[in-house]
């Protein structure tokens, strides 16, 4: 081992290799030194030893790293534990903060309008990815395997699917501060794209203030529009789960007599079942976090949900409290995921 | 064209034919399915055309109405538009300010998006490729930084940012888009790093180029397919960012980014009555990201989908 790689060293050093403690003070502060150099000005007699090597590699991870994890440290870590801090203090931007225990949440506990609006975002928690992944995975089946029977392929994808998916797809590419904007035109009492398309079709009686102010209304609004902007995303991504389904398994199950339906829910569900599981994860975190929509589309009396809520507190100074209130919702999110996780857990298919 | 990737034609089938057009008979099945398969078809499209009215009816709408007047507007919303009002976008770029908009946004992209491609690909390589104590842990720091929520950070960050003199600043605003873009980019590009062959970096090494060298030279355009992915996916991202510009970047008016702008825009406008600006502006708005989503569509599928596989 020792003469090989002495054979492939320069001639400079093909002096016996010197253990870290048996070399001399100046050597070692070469090497420190060196540290600090380049390359091209480090002396052959250190750079050229076996130390060094290791000694650039761990100077280059460092040097990678610093920066990346400086900002990820100070801009997203640190702001971690000081919102778990904070919400067990009375904070409201001044010089002081006293710690209060559990104050924040024993005030939340009694506070009725963090109940109204954390009921409204367990409703959108539990019927948005409902309403999103049933249409999600319903269009994506009809684009995989809604064609026609071809010759020789037991399942086919409909003509112009990737048509259909860059249309879909559409909302997803958008800013959901746009898109609130834009629906809330849509839902505009007098003005509306919907009020008018109603009335366009004769159905006149069905038109209604929809940001007017009814709490129903603006529920239906709010599923709507978080419903529609992840729809297509949907779409994409379980029409490309099943495009990786095995055409063989389908051939398999047409040749033992099974119809599309049966096929749907015996070979396609289950194989997919991992990325509706995940999909359904996010999009629930997707519903907890509808704060933009709420806060541009829907007027502060109608509808609140608990990111805007804590975002008002925020606005009114309460910063103690806000962060309180942000620490259930990170509860809250990570208790859904786990719930999904151990709901939806069945023995993974291979295929 | 379709993105179902679909085993070879039998061997009647011409390449590239449209097969959904053939009226084909396949003599060893029997009709009845035949005949569901018709039906199925046709259902599928039907549905499939019902969507694509929902996804982009309302946004057609607006691009429509951004060329009618307001009070056209007001007497009949699904009026198509009768003289082609141009003064709606003039009005919407300069004395609604979204060309400024736009430029503030342009321009933090542009800091933010350099700043998080590189630093995320530097930390994801070192990860990757390297192996040094603690290595395991830097890997779930971030990737346990995925789960961690914006709005929770939301009284930290804006003291953080008021203390460094950062808040209601672009250097501050850029900052911050990095940094809560690091967890997921260095979690896609260390697992993209890791499947790129080892030999060419060691290689690269015997010659006698330096780490560093071998990174930018070498290992960044081996991994360009994970960059540009994660690329449109930051892209994208930080754009459409709203709730960081709305915390950190709250003060002037004039430093607003485009999401920010639109949605003050929608209450100013709606206390003017002037509609047709805001349509304007929407559709300014829109209309860039939807034509550059079009060119590059299955980039940027795969890129925004990536983000729920991980």
């Amino acid at each position: 081992m020792k003469t090989e790689e002495q054979a492939r060293t320069p001639a400079p050093i093909t002096k016996s290799f010197v253990p870290w403690r048996e070399l001399g003070l100046g050597s070692k502060l070469l090497f420190i030194a060196a540290v600090f150099m380049p390359p091209r000005f480090t002396p052959a007699r250190v750079r050229y030893d076996r130390r060094y090597r290791t000694l650039d590699k761990y100077r280059f991870i460092l040097g990678f790293l610093a920066l990346p994890l400086l900002f990820y440290a100070i801009f997203v870590i640190s702001p971690f534990f000081q919102a778990i801090w904070y919400s067990f203090t009375d904070w409201s931007g001044g010089a002081t903060a006293n710690f209060i225990g559990f104050g924040n949440y024993e005030k939340m506990w009694n506070d009725e309008r963090f109940w109204d609006s954390t009921t409204t975002s367990l409703l959108l928690l539990f019927v948005a990815p409902l309403i999103t992944l049933v249409l999600g995975i319903f269009f994506a089946f009809m684009i995989t395997s809604g064609g026609r029977h071809r010759k020789g392929q037991a399942i086919s994808g409909v003509a112009g699917s990737s048509v259909y998916k860059v249309v879909y797809f559409f909302p997803q590419v958008l800013s959901i501060a746009i898109i609130a904007v834009v629906w809330q035109r849509v839902f505009s009492t007098r003005s509306g794209l919907l009020n008018g398309g109603l009335e366009a079709v004769g159905l006149g009686d069905f038109e209604q203030a929809w940001l007017g102010g009814e709490y129903s209304l603006a529920l239906i609004a709010t599923l709507t529009v978080l419903c529609w902007s992840f729809v297509g995303f949907y779409v994409v991504l379980f029409s490309a789960a099943m495009g990786a389904i095995p055409k063989d398994i389908y051939e398999a199950a047409l040749l033992d007599g099974a119809g599309r339906g049966k096929t749907f829910f015996k070979v396609t569900l289950p194989l997919i079942w991992d990325t509706v599981r995940t999909g359904w994860i996010y999009m629930g975190i997707q519903a907890l976090d509808s704060f933009a929509i709420v806060l541009v589309m829907v007027p502060k009396h109608a509808l609140k949900v608990t990111p805007v809520f804590l975002y008002e507190r925020f606005r009114e100074g309460q910063f103690g409290y806000a962060t309180s209130i942000g620490v259930v919702l990170l509860v809250l999110s990570v208790v859904f995921s786990l719930l999904i996780m151990r709901i939806g857990n069945r023995d993974r298919i291979e295929y | 064209m379709t993105t179902v990737p679909t085993p070879a034609p039998a061997e009647d089938t011409p390449a590239g034919a449209y097969p959904g057009r053939r009226r084909q008979r396949r003599p060893r099945k029997q009709g009845s399915q035949s005949v569901e398969g018709v039906t199925l078809n046709v259902f599928s499209h039907a549905f499939l055309v019902l969507w694509v009215v929902m996804a982009a009816g309302p946004l057609i709408w607006v691009a429509m109405t951004a060329f009618r007047s307001s009070g056209e507007i007001l007497n009949d919303p699904m009026g198509l538009p009768i003289a082609a009002h141009w003064e709606n976008f003039t009005t919407a770029w300069t004395e609604a300010k979204i060309g400024r908009y736009a430029l503030n946004s342009l321009v933090i992209l542009a800091g933010s998006l350099t700043g998080t491609m590189l630093l995320g690909s530097m930390a994801a390589y070192v990860i990757a490729r390297f192996t040094f104590p603690g290595n395991r842990f830097v890997f779930l720091l971030f990737a346990g930084g995925m789960m961690f929520p914006v709005i929770l950070a939301l009284v930290p960050l804006f003291t953080i940012m008021d203390n460094l003199s950062l808040l209601d600043t672009r250097p501050g605003l850029m900052v911050a888009y990095i940094a809560y873009s690091l967890p997921f980019t260095t979690f896609f590009l260390t697992s993209f790093f890791r499947t790129l062959p080892s030999g060419v970096q060691e290689a690269a090494m015997v010659d006698g180029a330096s780490h560093t060298r071998t990174f930018f030279q070498i290992m960044m355009p081996m991994a360009k397919p994970g960059l540009v992915s994660i690329g449109i996916f930051n892209f994208l991202g930080q754009w459409n960012q709203y709730l960081l510009p709305l915390l950190l970047n709250n003060e002037n008016e004039n430093n607003y980014v485009l999401p920010q702008g639109l949605a003050s825009l929608a209450v100013s406008q709606g206390y003017r009555g002037d509609w047709g600006a805001l349509f304007a502006g929407l559709t300014i708005a829109m209309l860039p990201v939807l034509v550059v989503y079009a060119v590059f569509q299955r980039q940027v599928q795969a890129g925004l989908t990536a983000g729920a596989l991980k």
